[in-house]
């Protein structure tokens, strides 16, 4: 992770480095996409001419303030972008031009640009060259440093067939020679898609920043009517108003708060993913995960570690624990398996049997395990026999090696493996043949998946936020159900194949739901392309990287969760300082109102309950609060606000308090100090 | 017993009958909009007017439908006024001036009933009884059919029907008003209104003068003035005249009627979207606001002090006596929070900020209970605004009833929020800002109080129209072409693009595909929403409306 940019906090020097770029973007050209700031701009340039005709100390300090704002909010945009063009930096270094070596049809290699390459081209990759272009592995396999995209440095293994033969243009190979089929051309491949993104150049809008948008659009209407309206009744009164005055109302009015933070707040949300290490492929995903409701999770690997653990040695009557141990450690020496590992480890943890090497037993002679005899096991010096592996298979074992009178206790062993499958486990049958007399059993080794630690929690979690887990799994519902029950899933498809997983997406979305998978290989595709929020594994094959509409490159299935967070987080980010904004406005109209009006109608003086020092005072004061509120909101906008996953009505209370609530006091604490500062200046 | 103690009976005997009334009322008028079966007086109209009633239509369709009713009922009602004179039952009163025939044409097509003339020297019994009280029927019907068809916005689901206006209209009539108006119209007999055709008593003053008191069809007509929340009274003096309301429990039972439909309309609502506890929560918003503003009209009118308040004994200007404070304030917050606009007081006399107080409830929207459907559908609009900003603080994309609210929903319910502010403060401006003569006379000039309360008195006027109430605050000689012009169009703007954008919001609401409840979804029923929409509410129409009241009634008040 060295070489990324870390999201959250913000470096105070990235607003003086983005300072260039806010100020290039006062072009109204550009404005004009923010609605709201650009209506500030506008107020800007008309208190400028204004200010121009008719100097004075106060109409001056308007104008600065209406700039400042108008920069403030591009500098938050700015710096939002800055730290994507950083990340885009490190990716274009990797994107050197590259020398690609083709394979003609005739076998023969030729040497070409890399960003010639044509889909479907063949071309080979050795040690210590950079992949081309984005493929898949058709021959060979290799070591590949893929640091430059993902930031770990650690080498992964890429292999033709299979789910893990995808590889990315701009990766190096560090061992081995692959042949790789190019399946992008050059200049849409994942590291240029990755570039645009970081730098948000392919950022749209997303449909609920549209909806937003809308809203603070309206909402600048109603106040542009309110203050225009309001010089006819001025007049009216007595009491015309100076144009700057009206300017300066409303431009603290409209919701500039939130209208400047918008598109930080929309970059910094898509690098939050990518501090994740997700790529979404488009901003209207983010948001879709925020709203999933059905999370398909895969059992293996996300739920799951990997691999089936011993649990518990059950012995049969008349063999003592400790000689079952001894029994499954030793037939467990030579088997590299992670289960005949978890095996040597659970004889050690429980049975506190010291580990031994296979050198300690030097004439023993292992059996491997293979597909025909489904055993394994030791014969040892002096002819003693161990064997384990499936019920029936060591059961026969048995019975051959029996004296025909004694078959060894297999109605006891067969109760015991039946009540470790219904259990959903997986029975290893452990058997002896002393080097005098007749092969027995000696128990069952109980074997299971271990579900990953933290995971029940996590579900308790995506519980309360309201969203549904299904566990995918290829085990039959037996072991399903035990792992569900175990894991604490709400439900799960058993004995899933791509198509059973296909009808549960298009079931759930038929009933309004939004689905969110991972998946890595071909197969999940079309899955992966119908769920709303569909993330691959960088490990996966292209053909899931292409389907789904996020990457994850750490291939962390459990990561889907970090996602739905993240893409809540954004959201509420955007409602907080939208209430935030709004309700600053009763303050606002507080300090101007009085300040307008009470020279006319004495009575008014009693509105202003901040007892601003004077009327300029109190306007300029209104102004300054509303353009610092944008930059102390900076660093909120980029982080994000606060989220702890929580139901639905604890987190609205929360945030209502916190952004409503106190978006109706802090401007009147604010507006004040700011007054008492202003009120000392020569000239008010 | 102290007025506070009778003013405190008052209101609960009144909230007590709207409770016993909410369950039934609001049961049947589900049943009525949901009803598979046509009555055969119904078959009859259907047939009369031509329309298959089993025929749903699309939002358009029942947009075209309802503006097309509206434009001939406002074509019949300007020439039934024009040419009244050669009618039967003309009682000798010439024609109506035009632009007067539009005005009030305009009103009681839009359910306003906004009266710059005075109704017992103006309209003839038949202009009364076959133009203005037929609106009274009909422009309250249209009112509570937008808001079923916005309701089935919500129940329905993938379909582009949302009802077939003129069954809605027809069975608004003929299955809710017209029962209630009888058995009303009785009551109010028997608590003393009068109901004849007479065409006047002749009577000699004190004063020796000579005076004819026009007689009528008086309580037949205020029981659906009160009902369908229009509030064009026949006499000038309104629910304040004795043939209309002749006592204070004449009084009560008017402001039972007024209430009683918008109230009983939000269990419609709960049932018809199979959740009783969403109406639970949209009336618990409408009466936290009517409440809220009760109180404040109520304290300022009974704590006020000065000199002329002090030698009547209370602020009892422009009050009847036989109604007092508290009754007073009750009937005007109900007629401004329902867009009824029958008065049985004066609310230019009120206080300074129990006068404002009452053009805040109007800014509202109407929606504190609101009109006859109109006050359903405004209150939906502002819990989908509700909805979105409180949707987006717990992280999902702002549902409403399963309904997901985007772009398209969005800017329908921001144009529709947008629509009335602009009408009131853009009329206020131009009249108070205008300085050359319009027809003869410059707008300003018809204020007779200058200062804040001439502001206040425009205002008034210009929000009681956009808003549909009605209710003028007087003092302001609104009969003139500039206002009568100016209001009709408000009135006009001010009720059909709101309902055109309701129904547009109903049609995208009906195509949507519900999304299931979840604990991550935002309960809209629970307390907090309710508070989170008084609050929505409360703070959209006090930004708007801030600087306006700050130089009206809160330059007088303060």
């Amino acid at each position: 992770m060295s070489n990324r940019v870390q999201g959250g906090v913000l470096d105070p020097r990235m607003l003086a480095t983005s300072l260039p770029d806010a100020l290039r973007k006062l072009d109204p050209r550009v404005m004009v996409k923010q609605p709201v700031m650009f209506v500030v701009e506008i107020g800007a340039v008309l208190a400028t001419v204004l200010a121009i005709k008719d100097s004075g100390f106060f109409a001056w300090s308007i104008v600065v303030w209406l700039w400042l704002t108008v920069v403030f909010a591009n500098l938050a945009e700015a710096v939002a972008e800055g730290r994507g063009k950083a990340q885009a930096e490190t990716l274009r270094r990797a994107k050197t031009e590259t020398v690609a070596r083709r394979l003609s049809a005739d076998g023969s290699e030729e040497e070409v640009p890399a960003a010639t390459l044509q889909v479907g081209d063949l071309v080979v990759v050795e040690a210590g060259q950079v992949i081309p272009g984005d493929g898949d592995v058709i021959e060979g396999v290799a070591s590949v440093d893929e640091s430059a995209i993902t930031g770990e440095s650690a080498p992964v293994i890429r292999e033709s067939g299979g789910d893990r033969s995808s590889v990315t243009g701009g990766t190096k190979v560090l061992s081995d020679r692959i042949v790789v089929k190019i399946t992008t051309k050059a200049g849409e491949s994942f590291i240029d898609r990755m570039i645009a993104l970081v730098e948000g150049a392919a950022r749209q809008k997303t449909p609920n920043e549209i909806a937003l948008n809308i809203l603070l659009a309206s909402l600048t209407i109603v106040f542009l009517l309110a203050t225009v309206t309001l010089q006819p009744f001025a007049i009216y009164a007595g009491a015309e108003q100076p144009i700057i005055v009206l300017v300066a109302l409303l431009v603290c009015l409209i919701p500039t708060t939130i209208g400047a933070l918008l598109s930080a707040i929309g970059i910094a949300g898509m690098d939050r993913l990518v501090q994740h290490n997700v790529l979404a492929m488009s901003g209207r995903a983010v948001e879709a995960a925020g709203d999933v409701n059905t999370l398909l999770l895969d059992k293996t690997g996300t739920i799951t570690l990997g691999n089936r653990q011993a649990s518990e040695f059950i012995p049969v009557s008349g063999v003592d624990d400790d000689a079952l141990a001894d029994a499954a450690q030793l037939s467990s020496i030579a088997d590299e398996t992670p289960e005949g590992r978890s095996i040597v480890v659970l004889a050690k943890t429980a049975y506190g049997l010291r580990e031994r090497s296979q050198g300690e037993l030097p004439s023993a002679h292992f059996v491997e395990f293979t597909a025909q005899t489904r055993m394994s096991g030791v014969d040892l010096d002096g002819g003693r026999q161990i064997r384990k592996g499936a019920a029936a298979a060591v059961l026969r074992w048995v019975r051959d090696h029996g004296d025909g009178v004694t078959n060894g206790p297999t109605a006891e062993v067969g109760e015991i493996v039946d009540a470790i499958s219904g259990a959903g486990g997986t029975p290893l049958v452990v058997a002896e043949k002393p080097a005098e007399g007749p092969a027995r059993a000696l128990g069952v080794i109980h074997l299971k998946d271990v579900v990953k630690e933290g995971m029940r929690e996590r579900f308790d979690e995506m519980r309360r936020m309201g969203i549904r887990t299904v566990m995918i799994t290829g085990d039959n519902p037996l072991t399903a159900r035990a792992i569900a029950e175990e894991a604490g899933v709400d439900d799960f498809l058993a004995e899933a194949t791509p198509e059973d997983k296909m009808a549960l997406i298009k079931k759930e979305q038929a009933g309004g739901r939004l689905v969110a998978m991972t998946g890595d290989g071909t197969n999940d595709a079309p899955a992966l392309a119908q769920a709303d929020v569909g993330v691959a594994m960088n490990t996966g094959t292209s053909a899931a990287k292409e389907a789904g509409n996020m990457v994850d490159l750490d291939s962390n299935p459990t990561k889907l969760i970090e996602i739905v967070e993240i893409g809540k987080q954004l959201l509420i980010t955007r409602g907080s300082l939208t209430t935030f904004s709004i309700a600053n406005d009763v303050a606002k109209y507080f300090a101007i109102i009085p300040a307008m009006f009470a020279g006319v109608y004495v009575g008014l003086d009693n509105l202003n309950i901040m007892r601003l020092s004077s009327p300029e005072s109190a306007i300029l004061s209104a102004v300054i609060f509303n353009a610092l509120a944008i930059v102390a909101l900076i660093p909120l906008a980029l982080r994000g606000v606060q989220y702890k996953p929580s139901s639905a009505s604890s987190m609205l209370s929360r945030n209502l308090g916190i952004y409503g609530l106190g978006g109706i006091i802090a401007p009147f604490i604010g507006i004040k100090i700011i007054d008492l500062v202003v009120s000392l200046l020569p000239g008010m | 017993m102290s007025d506070t103690t009778a003013g405190l009976l008052q209101t609960g005997l009144l909230i007590a009958a709207l409770a016993a009334a909410y369950r039934p009322l609001g049961t049947w008028m589900a049943k009525t909009y949901t009803d598979e079966k046509h009555w055969s007086a119904e078959r009859v109209l259907y047939r009369c007017i031509g329309v298959d009633p089993d025929a749903d239509q699309r939002w358009p369709v029942y947009a075209r439908s309802l503006l097309a009713f509206s434009a001939v009922s406002l074509l019949a009602l300007y020439v039934l006024q024009r040419v009244q004179q050669h009618l039967p039952l003309s009682l000798d009163f010439p024609g109506v001036v035009p632009d007067q025939a539009f005005n009030t044409a305009a009103s009681f097509v839009t359910n306003t009933n906004w009266q710059s003339y005075s109704g017992e020297v103006t309209m003839s019994h038949l202009t009364q009884m076959a133009g203005l009280a037929v609106q009274n029927f009909v422009s309250a019907a249209v009112g509570m059919a937008v808001a079923v068809a916005l309701v089935r916005g919500f129940m329905r689901s993938k379909t582009d029907r949302i009802g077939n206006f003129w069954v809605d209209l027809v069975r608004g009539c003929v299955r809710i008003l017209l029962p209630m108006s009888v058995v009303a119209a009785i009551v109010l007999v028997a608590l003393g209104a009068i109901q004849n055709l007479s065409a006047g008593t002749d009577a000699t003053t004190l004063t020796e003068g000579f005076q004819r008191i026009t007689g009528g069809p008086i309580a037949s007509q205020e029981a659906i003035k009160e009902i369908g929340t229009n509030g064009g009274g026949p006499y000038n003096a309104n629910s304040a005249h004795p043939f209309e309301n002749p006592n204070a429990l004449s009084n009560m039972f008017e402001i039972f009627l007024l209430l009683v439909i918008p109230v009983a309309f939000t269990r419609t609502f709960g049932l018809m979207v199979g959740d009783k506890r969403q109406g639970y929560a949209i009336l618990g918003a409408m009466t936290a606001l009517w409440a809220l503003m009760v109180t404040i009209v109520t304290w300022a009118e009974v704590s006020a002090r000065g000199t002329a308040y002090e030698a009547a004994g209370a602020a009892m200007e422009g009050k009847e006596t036989r109604f007092g404070e508290w009754a007073s304030a009750l009937f005007a917050v109900s007629t401004t929070g329902t867009s009824t606009g029958s008065v049985n007081s004066f609310h230019d006399s009120y206080t300074s900020l129990g006068g404002g107080a009452l053009i805040l409830n109007m800014g509202f929207g109407e929606v504190a209970p609101g009109g006859v459907g109109a006050g359903l559908y405004g209150m939906l609009v502002l819990a989908i605004l509700t909805v979105f900003i409180a949707g987006l603080m717990v992280g999902r994309t702002p549902e409403y009833l399963g309904r997901k609210i985007q772009a398209r929903e969005i800017k329908l319910v921001a144009l529709n929020i947008l629509t009335m502010p602009a009408l009131v403060l853009t009329g206020t401006a131009v009249a108070l800002g205008l300085n050359k003569a319009v027809a003869g006379e410059v707008p300003k000039d018809s204020i007779l109080n200058p200062g804040p309360h001439g502001l206040s008195e425009v205002l008034y006027a210009f929000m009681s129209a956009a808003n549909n109430n009605g209710s003028a605050f007087a003092g302001i000689s609104v009969n003139t072409e500039f206002y009568n012009i100016g209001l009709g169009f408000a009135m006009l703007l001010g009720r059909f693009i709101p309902i055109i954008l309701v129904l547009a919001l109903a049609g995208s609401l009906a195509r949507q595909t519900p999304v299931p409840a979840t604990a991550g979804t935002l309960p809209t029923h629970k307390p907090l929403f309710v508070g989170m929409l008084v609050g929505v509410v409360l703070i959209v129409a006090g930004l708007t409306f801030f600087p306006v009241l700050a130089l009206g009634p809160l330059a007088e008040g303060l």
